[in-house]
């Protein structure tokens, strides 16, 4: 079960990334719950979550997107690789930064990215998964959070 | 902290390996840090590649992600500072609970800074290390 405190963490967790990494805020969006399979982007980052919590908490964004947050880091390498390491990178950073508030129990993977394919969410009792929402620049990601 | 090596030009310089499991994480710092007396001498994605760098390159400096495949940053601190106990850990990590910075300074790291950080906030956790 999700509670509104936890999920706040990670809306803070979202915005303090676009604001520091990118230097330049993302409008985050009401959390919402998720029906049916999870929609993805080109590129998501992948994190299990074990511990204290169980689940996965995913981060998914479109290539043109990435794109411009890679040019607003001042990198200038823009393959594929790239496009897959940053993914992965803003997954772990989110999921980490969490730990602030659920503790070091929560304990997270490594990243594992995928290229346009849906991730697989275990499902175990009690498990909601929320789609926040958000919007940087003329772009749109989501960070997807489902927890038991 | 070590005492590194004097270059050509009479200055002291430091030997730094970067330890990040992202490439992008790796470049961003070598592109970031702005001290001339740094030389980086190369860059692991993981504990056990740092430790077969360490042995090859003999570094003053590093900078050490936590997680990471194969071994964490954790475990490569305890073992860097065993072999080196004068070399100069900055932790740069995601995991932003207190435990987790406390276990790192007590197996030897010497600095903290949380993912993400900006390029000033890099800058100065290097030299409150190099302190």
């Amino acid at each position: 079960m999700l509670y509104e405190q936890e999920l706040k963490t990670f809306v803070e967790g979202t915005t303090n990334f676009f604001e520091v990494a990118a230097q330049q805020p993302a409008s985050i969006g009401s959390p919402y719950l998720m029906e049916g399979s999870p929609a993805v982007h080109e590129y998501t980052g992948v994190i299990k979550i074990s511990g204290k919590r169980e689940g996965v908490v995913y981060f998914t964004a479109p290539k043109a997107m990435l794109t411009v947050l890679l040019m607003k880091m001042q990198e200038n390498d823009f393959s594929h690789e790239t496009m897959r390491d940053l993914v992965g990178e803003v997954a772990n950073t989110i999921s980490g930064n969490a730990r602030r508030d659920f503790g070091r129990d929560f304990v997270i993977s490594v990243p594992s990215v995928l290229s346009g394919e849906k991730p697989e969410i275990p499902q175990k009792p009690g498990q909601r998964s929320f789609i926040i929402p958000i919007n940087w620049r003329s772009h749109s990601a989501k960070l997807v959070v489902s927890l038991a | 902290m070590s005492n590194g090596t004097m270059n050509g030009n009479g200055k002291r310089s430091y030997k730094l390996m970067i330890v990040d499991d992202s490439n992008l994480m790796r470049r961003r710092i070598e592109r970031s840090q702005q001290f001339e007396e740094l030389e980086l001498v190369g860059t692991a994605a993981d504990g056990v590649e740092a430790l077969e760098l360490f042995k090859k390159t003999d570094p003053d400096v590093v900078t050490m992600d936590i997680t990471m495949p194969h071994m964490d940053g954790i475990e490569c601190i305890a073992r860097l500072v065993a072999m080196k106990p004068a070399i100069r850990i900055l932790v740069v990590s995601a995991l932003a609970d207190k435990a987790t910075a406390v276990e790192a300074m007590e197996r030897g790291a010497n600095g903290f800074l949380n993912k993400p950080f900006t390029d000033r906030q890099l800058n100065e956790a290097i030299a409150e290390l190099m302190r």
